[in-house]
């Protein structure tokens, strides 16, 4: 069968690929646009280490197909940054050393800068409740919470 | 107090610099596995055994080969055969046979989930196709699961014609044991005699998974004239180059072997999996192959620790001194022989200052993927047992559980049970630390108790090599051969620079591939900051008596003329003569000019590694409806020796304490009736997520370590050791039932205290 043809925004670029119909929006993004940055952990929704926004709206890309991102704007940890200047959420995680291995950070980092869209000065249990969909093996999430936190005390004082 | 060795002034250790790879890491752009590419790869899938247990009468691949985007296919014919024998790869013992054989099978599959065979497509989709296209008969033979069925007489043999070593005389019928191990220290049944009190208690624990969130990958391509290269994500590519050379016969030389960023290991990434499977298809199809692993392969098909079988007894004298304690460990090896049941039994009573110690150990098969290392190998399941009978022992003698530990907690001099003599250790720092914590004396709410635990882990050293380039500008790149998995490079780049007196940001440290650099044995047994750390203070320190030699050269008198204080080249005295102070950054210009370029380079096997002693305290809360068990705060103490990134040192701590948090209270796997795992997924085995755990506290004790230049003791693995006791001796005082078995889930612990109810009332 012949490939499907997607248009879609990606970190604000317009760009286009040609997919399978049963290839996951992770594999697109990973395979066909060479965008690495979210990781394939399950592919089953269970790790969040894929996590990208549609639209604004969180999801773990490994159960979206790529044809639904057809029209969609997508953000991916790629597009976090703005130049050489780190989002507050990603210069905190360096700052108070939210990750070890890191190859679940960009899945957090994008689920918290969502997190913090919808509500910029969550609890602790409300942090602790959203990103209970990443997994991240190496820190017990002590940090990541710290920073977190940090990120949106700094972000609100900014705003 | 023992006295200690007086920490120097530090410029940069003991700071918290952001980590040299920070930025790549949350940018997305740090390459891991999985993310490596090359023109022209072809996707490798691993075909694996339905059966738990089962001879391979044929393999037929003709219909795959056949398949059109099919480029090769590998199966047992494609590996010859190799020893029996031990022979080390690098500092670890390897038995090749059994090595080949888990990588692929050959007479038999001997777990469910077992490669029997791999192929290279154009497509991931065609390769799935492929896989159902390769016919294997099977004669599906009985299976065992559990490590005591499988120590009976009668149980299906796992690995036919296995005799139990370490028996005299040795046995005269195979068996699933494949050793017997024991350590003793004086006499038990003289120290039981002596006991006011002794308790025997019989513990169970479930394989859990070392649960690394990115899975294992690899890209391979064999050039046509042999030479080849290897992208893979491990915690030891100098042993990943063994294993691989060895099992293709490939001269070690030809195999270039990159470590890509890791994403977690715990042990887990100490193994090569589909790495010579992926060269073996590289070079019969004469492209690159990239293989990943689906977390369903990482749980069925890598190695999960064991799971065990434990008896302990302690007896004790009214007033909290312990008289004798023995054990007998029974650990599951998986499919072939190497439990980490021996330094199981070597560091159960290591946290106590004992005349009479005897431990066995069994290292058993079963039908179950082969055991791989996981943080602390054997020692979490050990110490639980016999930190949970020192808690019953506190509670019987009405003594708390800290003084009781500091009654018996070994200090320097102590001969442990396994032969050393402990040199400068912290485990009374640690204890007293717990003691005075505002943890330990905080109220508890309602349903809730509070427990704590000792741990140990040895800790090594080993061959390392690094080498620090000074560069032309006066800034320096160290190249180190363990792979970072959580900080290191921030940590040696400290510290070179407090050995140059040079700053953090000019130290650029990468990770080398095996054919830049000497050998490196792996990340792993808390070694790399210590092991890592010694040899780039070592290259430093040659860099500075090279930098000397220049100086001295220039200044035309003798090199021991030259002194480096505070960053600077000098005279060492009048005598000398009168010339300017000369920089790194000065003398690096003229490198050119005055013997070519500084290379301070470090060969070593590091010795004395140091030994860390940890204790946490917990706190849990038991939901008397559902039984479920709720961490509600928690601290980790631990000596580390001198902690060179406080952060990445508190990180290891909360770390493990995580892990033992799921090993204690969620993570099991779960095996049917018919040999098959039924929780091969994140959904089903859970790892502790952000919601389940509060902030994990931590006090670092630092007990400097007289054999590293700064002191450092390895800190990674202890963490994981004693949460489970820790977690078990809290939840019987939130419960009022002791629990014997993890993880202690909430259908167990529900029926403990419905039991003790109906008990009561009975």
């Amino acid at each position: 069968m012949a490939k499907h043809h997607v248009s879609a925004t990606v970190n604000n670029d317009p760009v286009e690929f040609l997919c399978e119909t049963d290839q996951t929006l992770l594999d697109c993004l990973r395979d066909e646009l060479n965008l690495t940055g979210a990781k394939e952990g399950c592919s089953s929704g269970d790790c969040g280490a894929c996590s990208v926004t549609i639209n604004g709206r969180l999801v773990c890309s490994c159960l979206v197909l790529g044809v639904e991102a057809n029209g969609m704007k997508i953000e991916t940890i790629e597009g976090m940054a703005q130049g050489d200047k780190l989002h507050p959420l990603q210069q905190k995680f360096l700052e108070h050393a939210a990750l070890q291995c890191g190859i679940c950070t960009p899945g957090v980092l994008i689920a918290a800068k969502a997190l913090l869209a919808k509500n910029p000065n969550p609890t602790e249990t409300e942090t602790r409740y959203w990103l209970a969909g990443n997994l991240c093996r190496c820190t017990g999430y002590d940090k990541i919470i710290r920073a977190v936190m940090d990120a949106a005390s700094e972000m609100r004082k900014g705003a | 107090m023992q006295e200690r060795v007086k920490s120097p002034k530090f410029d940069i250790i003991g700071t918290r610099p952001i980590r040299p790879d920070g930025a790549d890491k949350v940018t997305g752009r740090a390459k891991f596995g999985a993310d490596h590419k090359i023109a022209g790869q072809l996707v490798g899938k691993v075909l694996r055994s339905p059966h738990p247990h089962a001879r391979i009468k044929s393999i037929n691949i003709a219909k795959a080969l056949a398949l059109a985007g099919v480029k090769a296919v590998v199966t047992r014919e494609d590996f010859k055969e190799q020893s029996p024998e031990f022979i080390p790869a690098g500092e670890m013992l390897v038995n090749y046979r059994d090595v080949l054989r888990n990588v692929l099978a050959r007479e038999k599959v001997l777990y469910e989930g077992h490669a029997v065979a791999a192929v290279a497509a154009t497509s991931e989709t065609i390769a799935r196709q492929a896989l159902k296209l390769i016919e294997v008969a099977y004669e599906v033979l009985p299976h065992v699961i559990n490590e005591v069925e499988a120590m009976k007489p009668g149980a299906p043999i796992v690995e036919d014609g296995m005799i139990t070593a370490g028996v005299t005389p040795p046995p005269t019928t195979p068996s699933n044991v494949a050793k017997r191990v024991e350590f003793t220290l004086g006499d038990v049944a003289k120290g039981f005699k002596d006991a006011d009190v002794i308790i025997e208690r019989e513990f169970n624990t479930k394989p859990v998974h070392q649960g690394y969130i990115e899975p294992h990958a690899c890209v391979a391509s064999v050039s046509e004239d042999g030479t080849a290269e290897l992208w893979t994500t491990t915690q030891g590519h100098w042993i990943a180059r063994a294993h691989c050379a060895k099992l293709l016969g490939w001269d070690i030389t030809k195999l270039r072997v990159t470590s890509s960023e890791i994403g977690g290991g715990f042990g887990g990434k100490t193994v090569v999996y589909m790495e010579p499977l992926a060269l073996a298809l590289s070079q019969k199809s004469h492209r690159p192959v990239k293989m990943v692993m689906s977390r369903e392969e990482v749980f069925r098909a890598s190695g999960p620790t064991s799971g065990a079988n434990i008896w302990v007894k302690i007896g004790a004298k009214k007033d909290g001194r312990i008289v004798a304690g023995e054990a007998i460990l029974k650990y599951q090896a998986g499919c072939f022989q190497g439990s980490p049941v021996q330094p199981g039994c070597m560091c159960a009573f290591a946290p106590y200052d004992l005349e009479n110690v005897k431990v066995v150990g069994y290292d058993v098969l079963s039908n179950r993927p082969k055991v791989a290392a996981y943080r602390a190998p054997g020692g979490p399941i050990s110490e639980y047992a016999v930190e949970s009978v020192v808690d019953e022992l506190a509670a019987t003698l009405k003594i708390d559980p800290i003084e009781l530990r500091l009654k018996n907690a070994a200090k320097e001099g102590t001969k442990a049970a396994y032969g050393p003599k402990f040199g400068p250790v912290g485990l009374v720092e640690c204890l007293e630390a717990a003691k005075n914590s505002p943890h330990w004396k905080a109220p508890l709410g309602k349903n809730q108790g509070r427990g704590m635990a000792s741990g140990f882990w040895f800790n090594i050293g080993g061959e390392t090599t690094v080498s620090l380039q000074l560069n032309e500008d006066g800034t320096l790149t160290l190249m180190v051969g363990t792979p970072d998995i959580g900080g290191l490079r921030a940590s040696l780049a400290m510290m070179a620079a407090e050995e140059l007196k040079v700053p953090y940001a000019k130290v650029r440290p990468i990770i080398a591939d095996t054919s830049s650099l000497g050998y490196n044995f792996l990340t792993g047994g808390s070694r790399a900051t210590f092991s890592s750390g010694m040899a780039t203070v070592e290259a430093a320190r040659s860099i500075i008596k090279q930098a000397s030699g220049r100086a001295a050269k220039l200044w035309e008198i003798p090199e021991d003329a030259v002194s480096f204080e505070n960053g600077e080249f000098r005279p060492a005295g009048d005598n000398a003569g009168k010339h300017k102070p000369m920089t790194l950054a000065d003398i690096a210009k003229v490198a050119g000019k005055t013997g070519g370029s500084i290379v301070g380079y470090a060969a070593i096997s590091a010795q004395g590694a140091a030994p860390s002693f940890g204790v946490h305290i917990a706190d849990t809360e038991v939901d008397p409806e559902t039984g479920k068990l709720t961490v509600t705060r928690y601290t980790a103490i631990q000596d580390a020796g001198k902690a060179i990134h406080p952060s990445y040192v508190e990180g290891q701590f909360q770390g493990g304490a995580a892990q033992g948090i799921g090993w204690a209270l969620s993570e099991e796997y779960i095996y049917g009736a018919d040999g098959k795992l039924q929780n091969a997924g994140f959904l089903d085995y859970r790892i502790p997520v952000a919601s389940d755990l509060p902030m994990l506290d931590t006090i670092i004790i630092e007990v400097p370590n007289p054999r590293h230049p700064y002191g450092v003791r390895g800190i990674g693995e202890t963490p994981i050791i004693p949460p489970m006791a820790a977690i078990a001796a809290a939840a019987c005082k939130a419960t009022g039932v002791r629990m014997f078995e993890l993880p202690m889930s909430p259908p167990k612990v529900l029926k403990a205290m419905k039991d003790a109810k109906a008990g009561k009332k009975a």
